[in-house]
């Protein structure tokens, strides 16, 4: 699929297509908004509007909202794209690896997981030397260390590694 | 007069060496976020939020504050040197700012830049000292009616006034609305909207979804377009400075009425970037030399500057009189307040003298260091754009997640926050507007409570929200700005109508 794109160079989904999916998917919000609110409760209880009120009213506004997107959008043009493949990979290239980073935080912590997120990155898009990788993606981390448990005393999740190092 | 002696208070407050030194931190910082991509003032008081939890409410409001300074003044850096708006509200500088730089003027362009930015700003503050005592000393009235109509009028004002189609702008407000509501009920202590999801107990906090939708949706937006910068060299000498600072007085008319423009778009909750637009647009119009704008004229980077500065300090005077907060960037002070254990509204003025006079104090200060410092350290700060995207994007990332983790000390927040940046990335794409949305987390608990405080008063019937005269004027001000277009529309087709016989 990537190949021929690349050859024709401009296709992609359309923006219509995209357009109405987020307003769907917000529609779905809304759906379990009011379907939520009606289980606590939307009526007027002993001490005045039940918890589901306001969130009821307010979902069901989205609702409304996002029918009258959804058909202002119907009768656009349908060749306009919403961005080429390419342009989709590299915004995955980066999504990817940064869903990987915020799943491995609360395992190995932020500082050594912090550090591979910057030496990936460096090593994929900047194509840099192995030493600058190295020296550019511990120094953050410990810089940042210094500074937030140190100076700030704010403390940040931590993992084995430097519960080896003894903090 | 006694708010000018509060006012000199907050002064002494404010020159302590401590405070000084924060003033200073806080405005580079404010630079480095405003010339980076990915990092606005939003995101970037939201990340640096954390750093202030052990210091006293009014060094680290001093600190937050000038980090948004240090933002809007940051933003022209890159919109004159290197034709990359660093914010939004600086898209209109690189009109003529970027030109000027290509024929060599980098320096004029860049001294004009910030002396407009300071001349916006000192403006909107001194509005701020003279308005908001009045403003808050007025809402301390207010009943919950009258709270949950200021809150109505400034919605209503982003609907009327966002360039944005109307029902995406109610779409992403009343969602902004909807997942404030997630979690404990304030009212009734009932939870609601959890789905028996242990982690969604808290509800979702508005910092992570401003880290989420401005800043990771901001870098993956930046990637999809592919960065390239080609950037002039600019250093600023005492000379060009000068030169620059003897023309600009003849430009007297164009600054106030861009204050004027900046103040009122910053008020309403319209922000920082329409003043801008608008500004320029006007200047364009009624400019002699309107038809070189474009082309590199030194009004074209005057009129946008001052009205966005103008703009983006003026929005804090309802966050500070009201606790209305006009922009994004002003909520998460907001949410500053709230953490550090203030009431933000009108008894501020009143219970924290010391914390709202230092503010104010600061803003006048925190604008001075702010103009010396970006004339003085202009190249150092062009120099950070020269870091390739492929070190500052991780880096940036990691700001991030530290910052959406520290809120609450939960991981579960940062993938909250990436979540949040997927929707941000979409929503930008398809031009739904994020501010409402995030404003719309910030107060959803507040609007809520004082609307049902106000039904509970009049057992349900929505006469209560036009049951006096000053309820009602702010009601019909809300529905005027909410039907502003069609208003408009309507107007002007009537007097089309009416000249068409004439004709």
């Amino acid at each position: 699929m990537n190949q021929t794109a690349n050859e024709t160079g401009g296709t992609g989904p359309s923006h219509r297509s995209v357009e109405i999916g987020v307003a769907l998917f917000m529609a779905l919000l809304a759906l379990i908004g009011i379907y939520g609110s009606i289980k606590v409760g939307i009526g007027w209880g002993d001490e005045g509007p039940r918890a589901g009120f306001f969130p009821f009213y307010v979902s069901l506004v989205v609702l409304i909202s996002c029918a009258v997107n959804i058909v202002s959008v119907l009768p656009t043009d349908k060749g306009r794209v919403f961005a080429e493949w390419g342009q989709l990979r590299q915004v995955l290239s980066v999504l990817v690896p940064t869903i990987i980073y915020v799943a491995l935080v609360p395992y190995i912590g932020i500082y050594v997981a912090s550090a591979l997120l910057i030496a990936f990155f460096m090593r994929l898009f900047g194509h840099y030397g192995w030493l600058v990788t190295a020296a550019v993606s511990v120094a953050v981390p410990v810089m940042t260390f210094l500074m937030f448990e140190s100076w700030f005393l704010v403390p940040l999740p931590k993992g084995p590694v430097e519960s080896m190092l003894g903090f | 007069m006694q708010d000018i002696a509060n006012l000199f208070h907050g002064f002494a407050v404010v020159v302590q060496p401590f405070n000084l030194v924060l003033m200073v931190v806080g405005i580079v910082l404010g630079v480095i976020v405003g010339v980076l991509p990915g990092l606005g003032g939003a995101n970037g008081v939201a990340i640096l939020l954390p750093l202030t939890f052990s210091m006293s409410p009014t060094s680290a409001i001093i600190m937050l504050s000038c980090i948004y300074w240090g933002a809007l003044f940051g933003g022209a850096i890159t919109s004159i040197l290197f034709n990359i708006p660093g914010e939004p509200w600086s898209v209109a500088t690189t009109f003529d700012g970027y030109p000027m730089a290509q024929n060599g003027r980098a320096g004029e362009a860049l001294t004009a830049a910030f002396t407009s930015s300071f001349v916006g700003a000192l403006f909107a503050v001194i509005i701020i000292t003279l308005v908001a005592p009045l403003v808050a000393s007025f809402a301390l009235r207010f009943g919950p009616p009258e709270i949950f109509a200021v809150y109505f009028l400034a919605f209503c004002s982003f609907v009327g006034l966002s360039k944005e189609p109307p029902f995406k702008t109610v779409a992403s407000m009343m969602l902004g609305f909807g997942l404030g509501a997630v979690g404990l009920d304030q009212m009734t202590g009932q939870l609601r909207l959890t789905f028996g999801v242990e982690q969604m107990l808290n509800g979702f906090d508005f910092l992570i979804a401003v880290i989420g939708l401005f800043g990771i949706g901001e870098i993956l937006l930046t990637m999809e377009e592919g960065l390239s910068f080609r950037g002039k060299a600019a250093a600023l000498n005492m000379k060009v400075v000068l030169q620059t600072w003897a023309k600009l007085p003849r430009y007297w008319l164009l600054y106030l009425r861009s204050c004027l423009i900046g103040c009122w778009m910053g008020i309403s909750p319209a922000g920082a970037t329409p003043a801008s637009f608008m500004s320029y647009g006007i200047a364009k119009r009624i400019s002699k030399n309107g038809h070189l704008f474009g082309t590199g004229q030194i009004e074209g980077v005057v009129a946008p500057e001052t009205a966005a500065h103008a703009a983006g300090t003026s929005a804090l005077l309802p966050m500070i009189a009201l606790g209305v907060p006009g922009s994004p960037t002003a909520a998460v002070l907001l949410g500053g307040l709230l953490i550090w254990g203030l009431q933000p509204g009108p008894l501020l003025f009143v219970e924290q003298k010391d914390f709202v006079w230092g503010l104010i104090a600061s803003m006048y200060m925190g604008n001075i260091v702010g103009l010396l410092v970006v004339l003085t350290c202009v190249p150092l700060f062009a120099s950070i754009l020269r870091i390739p995207f492929s070190v500052i994007a991780p880096v940036i990332m990691v700001f991030c997640a530290i910052g959406a983790y520290t809120v609450h000390n939960n991981t579960f927040d940062v993938v909250m926050m990436v979540v949040f940046g997927v929707l941000g990335y979409f929503m930008k794409k398809t031009n739904y507007p994020m501010a409402p949305m995030v404003l719309a987390i910030v107060l959803g608990d507040k609007a809520e409570e004082s609307f049902r405080q106000s039904l509970l008063s009049s057992q349900g019937g929505l006469g209560v929200f036009f049951s006096n005269g000053l309820v009602s004027t702010i009601m019909a001000l809300g529905l005027i700005a909410l039907f502003w277009p069609l208003i408009q529309a309507g107007w002007s087709r009537l007097r089309s109508g009416k000249l068409r016989p004439a004709e």
